[in-house]
């Protein structure tokens, strides 16, 4: 094991093998227990990330509540924005276990020194997009999500399991209002058909970049924090969907997209790894916008935070 | 605009399934006071029938036992064995023990 090379001096070693052992039996750290600075770090990181990731996504579809067709479409789209906003709090009280706190994350998401998923800064500007993200987006997510109920940090794993549970329910109102629209007019089938187009290989990008470029990956995985590499990710939801899109009616946009029978997986094509890069250092199409949405909201709120406040102050006297 | 105050403090929650289970900590949620909450524990932690009972007490007012001290503090059960019925020979044949 690596953990070693965190060990400051005066690390009682102890403590470093008492880890490594919990680690190497699958079971799980908890938030008092001893842990290395690089463990805790890594999983800050990418505990805040993904939390940032479920309070940025309310702004993609939240662009369409006011405008979802019908009431039960807008009820249905109200309780998954709603759901995305418990995300991000079951994740953010994870993150505040390792000793960060909640006032510190909300900075670090508008300073920029910390990241949200590249998938968010991609406009909406079509209402099949709200079927895209549920059906691609979601399914994405919970590729990723469910072997994360199975990681080595104990409250990670409880966030996760609990979200999981709701990720199930956004991905399939996702694929039936696209099915809706398929059984439609020619013109709604085309709004599927160019939502699709659009979100198919940013969805690819949401497992990260290539695992050749992935350097944390690894030692990650040594930790128990990650199960699986981004690649082997990225392909098992390849081979999920292809089959959903069948059956959906809708053409994904890669002309490589093909069954390997001596992989028995599907070979597709190379993702643009410099768009890819671009959004995730801030040049997507919607990166500032988002940002300045939620510092809007943060410092919009600041009154609200200061009259809860004085109100139990007042009323603990 | 003006500075605010210190940050809500943190709440831990506990949900009651249902009657008759024991309410289990289900995560935690930063709230102005004791009575906002419940009602933040409820919109985040009971939106799908989760729960027909919610506790909410202060993070800072509960006790733990530190892990650091894990052994000497749980030793006392470990070396009772004789309080497990496992540790009780009974031949087979006896019924209903």
């Amino acid at each position: 094991m690596t953990a070693v090379d965190d060990a400051t001096p005066g690390t009682d070693p102890e403590l470093v093998a008492s880890f490594e052992t919990t680690i190497s039996h699958h079971d799980r750290i908890e938030p008092r227990d001893w842990m290395p600075e690089g463990y805790r770090r890594t999983l800050v990181r990418q505990i805040a990330q993904h939390a940032h990731s479920e309070i940025i996504g309310m702004q993609p579809e939240g662009n369409w509540l006011i405008r979802a067709p019908s009431l039960r479409r807008k009820a249905i789209l109200l309780a998954k924005v709603q759901d995305e906003a418990g995300h991000g709090l079951y994740l953010y009280s994870a993150t505040e276990t390792l000793g960060v706190s909640r006032k510190q994350l909300t900075e670090m998401l508008i300073s920029g020194a910390q990241k949200y998923s590249s998938i968010f800064n991609y406009p909406t500007p079509s209402y099949a997009d709200v079927g895209t993200i549920g059906w691609l987006v979601d399914g994405a997510a919970i590729c990723n999500q469910v072997p994360l109920c199975r990681t080595s940090y104990g409250p990670y794993g409880r966030a996760m399991i609990r979200i999981c549970k709701e990720e199930s329910f956004h991905q399939r109102q996702g694929y039936e209002l696209l099915m809706t629209m398929m059984r439609g007019t020619d013109e709604q089938r085309a709004m599927v058909q160019e939502s699709v187009d659009r979100f198919w290989w940013p969805s690819l990008m949401m497992f990260g970049p290539s695992d050749a470029d992935s350097p944390n990956t690894e030692q990650s995985m040594q930790w128990g924090i990650k199960r699986h590499t981004n690649d082997e990710l990225r392909q098992r939801f390849v081979d999920m969907t292809v089959p959903q899109a069948e059956a959906l009616g809708v053409t994904l946009p890669d002309p490589d997209l093909r069954w390997n029978e001596e992989r028995q997986a599907h070979d597709f094509g190379e993702i643009d790894w410099d768009e890819f890069w671009t959004v995730v250092k801030g040049g997507g199409p919607c990166n500032a916008q988002r940002v300045a949405h939620r510092k809007r909201a943060w410092d919009d709120g600041a009154w609200v935070r200061e009259a809860a406040s004085a109100f139990a102050e007042r009323n603990a006297s | 605009m003006s500075q605010v105050r210190a940050e809500w403090p943190l709440y831990e929650v506990f949900v009651r399934g249902k009657r008759g289970l024991n309410h289990v900590h289900v995560g935690s949620l930063h709230a102005a006071d004791d009575q906002m909450a419940l009602r933040h524990a409820r919109d985040v932690y009971t939106r799908r029938n989760e729960g027909v009972s919610i506790w909410v007490v202060r993070s800072s007012d509960i006790t733990a036992s530190s892990p650091d001290e894990k052994d000497p503090l749980f030793a006392p059960s470990g070396d009772k064995v004789y309080r497990h019925p496992t540790f009780y020979d009974i031949p087979d044949d006896v019924p209903h023990m």
